[in-house]
């Protein structure tokens, strides 16, 4: 018996430093590659400035703006719509029809990106052209659209999960003061699990920022800075995946490292914030 | 099965593209014969104006001999020739020809099997159908953004281009609107099939894609008069046009060379044909 506790420990000892170092390897590796230009003091030009390759200047200012628009324009979209049905999923819809409906987001999270994509550029894209009659319709309203699908699952999950751990009494206590639906939800089911919405939340906002196929087929990837959401723009992702071909050896290539400790920024700020949410919660109960 | 690839010296491939022509000359008939009793797969990525034909070749060999498996992935001529050259696939695809830097550095072999013309297309409803290579240009630039002022409705032009790693926005590029601006405001598609796909969708779009690839869906725009047809670019009269390359590194041996010896035998010059381009025997 010891033997095998002795094995897991180590098995797991040695999975979890695996994954760790693999992360922080990623990390020094895009920073290594990037070194030259941190050295060169191009870094923060690059962060500031246009992108154009025929004149020698590459920088991914449209595609931050790119990124945190669609990002934030589809988690915008996604959070009512996602609280609502959460609601309807945990609270007050019937027990039977709520679980028919978690099942079905459930095997949401499993619909890879491009069938998004794929579906957005025949039947969203023609539909935003011409209600809106400016530009092609590939922008940056109808990539947050299908964004907003895209993380509805996660958010969804997280937000009635965190409801679904809001006591019974209280609720109870709800109905016998005479509260209605509206006042359950108000100002008990949304106050007692907040940190969980949250936490939801942000996760939506990184898968948001991190997915690459719908930002690439849908949103057009225009390099010019977006004026409003229905101008093509072009995301780092999409930027990483469209560059990637280009010659190793040239200033170009090196800005899409530029582009990845950006991302990997982003990614673990919103880590790091989920993270101190969990943990004050944690000390909470 | 793995596809030994060679590490072979400058002085040899010299000697290799040498050799090349003489393949490629001496092979015979008997297309498909040369696959049986053989096993293995072979990866194909690169150039997006090659997927029809590479396809339909991988369709009826492996419909010939089931243990053969041939995957073919887009990306780009970029893509294609650099993939083939770190050894990621068997055969990069190229709708240009490799530089001579890229050959130097990844010691490709390279195979041109047929050539393609790059064509300008609109939506089917659009009235425009001719234009000049002044509009053109002017049209990529941004300059001319309405499509009024070429004689068409009163909407804004939206501009389809591809990514750098394009062979056929190379070809463009430089010979239809003569290494010109392409502005900022231009959406970027992926691959020829996505470009006609989006200008398919589009009423008020531009683009341009591989001859290959023109079919109903999209309208060929005339250039000084001259439409991208197969036939005109054959006869020379539309200028705009590129081999298509496949290229391999050092020297094909095994399923590889014999799926190049697929693509020069009369089948597979017909199923070029067939697929809207120019064999080159």
């Amino acid at each position: 018996m010891k033997g095998i506790d002795r094995f897991a420990e180590k098995f797991f000892w040695v999975a979890a430093v695996l994954s760790l170092s693999v992360t922080v390897l990623i990390f020094g590796f895009m920073v290594i590659l990037g070194l030259p230009l941190f050295k060169g003091g191009q870094f923060f030009e690059i962060l500031s400035k246009p992108w154009l390759p025929d004149r020698g200047i590459f920088g991914i200012y449209p595609m931050i703006v790119g990124t945190l628009s669609i990002a934030l324009l589809g988690l915008g979209f996604a959070f009512p719509l996602c609280l609502g049905c959460s609601v309807f999923i945990s609270v007050l819809g019937p027990k039977r029809l709520g679980r028919i409906l978690k099942k079905t987001v459930q095997s949401m999270t499993g619909i890879p990106t491009v069938v998004y994509g794929f579906v957005g550029i025949f039947l969203l894209v023609p539909v935003i052209r011409e209600v809106f009659e400016s530009g092609s319709g590939m922008c940056i309203l109808s990539a947050s659209l299908l964004l907003a699908i895209l993380i509805s699952p996660t958010m969804i999950l997280f937000f009635s999960d965190s409801f679904d751990q809001v006591p019974k009494p209280f609720l109870d206590a709800v109905d016998a003061l005479g509260g209605n639906n509206a006042q359950k939800i108000l100002y008990v089911i949304l106050p007692y699990s907040w940190r969980g919405v949250l936490t939801g939340l942000i996760l939506a906002l990184g898968r948001a920022m991190g997915d690459t196929m719908i930002a690439l087929m849908v949103a057009g990837n225009a390099v010019a800075l977006p004026d409003s959401v229905l101008d093509s723009a072009r995301t780092l992702t999409a930027h990483i995946a469209l560059i990637i071909a280009s010659d190793f050896e040239s200033l170009e290539f090196k800005t899409l490292f530029a582009c990845g400790i950006i991302l990997y920024l982003f990614t673990t700020v919103i880590a790091l914030l989920v993270r101190s949410i969990d943990s004050k919660s944690w000390r909470r109960k | 099965m793995k596809v030994k690839l060679f590490r072979i010296g400058f002085l040899q491939v010299c000697l290799m593209l040498a050799l090349s022509f003489t393949l490629v000359s001496t092979i015979q008939a008997g297309s498909l014969e040369g696959f049986m009793g053989e096993k293995g797969t072979i990866k194909i990525s690169g150039g997006t104006a090659h997927i029809p034909v590479m396809k339909e070749a991988a369709k009826r060999i492996m419909t010939f001999n089931s243990d053969i498996q041939i995957s073919i992935a887009g990306g780009g001529s970029g893509v294609g020739i650099k993939q083939v050259g770190e050894g990621l696939v068997d055969i990069g695809n190229s709708g240009r020809k490799p530089t001579d830097k890229e050959i130097n550095t990844y010691q490709l072999n390279i195979f041109k099997w047929a050539i393609d013309g790059v064509g300008v297309v609109v939506n089917p409803e659009n009235k425009v159908t001719l234009l000049t290579k002044a509009q053109l240009v002017d049209i990529f630039s941004g300059k001319i953004s309405n499509w009024k002022r070429i004689g068409g409705v009163d909407k804004s032009i939206n501009i389809y281009t591809r990514d750098k790693a394009s062979g056929t926005r190379d070809v463009f590029w430089k010979k239809a609107i003569d290494k010109g601006q392409i502005t900022d405001k231009a959406n970027f598609v992926v691959s020829n099939g996505a470009m006609k796909s989006a200008i398919s969708t589009d009423p008020y779009g531009i683009g341009y894609v591989s001859v290959g690839h023109i079919d109903e869906s999209v309208a060929p725009v005339a250039l000084d008069g001259v439409v991208p047809t197969l036939e005109n670019v054959k006869k020379g009269t539309y200028k705009i046009a590129r081999g298509l390359y496949s290229n391999t590194k050092g020297k094909p041996s095994g399923l590889v060379k014999k799926f190049i010896e697929y693509l020069f035998s009369p089948e597979g010059q017909q199923l070029a044909a067939d697929k809207g381009f120019i064999p080159v025997k």
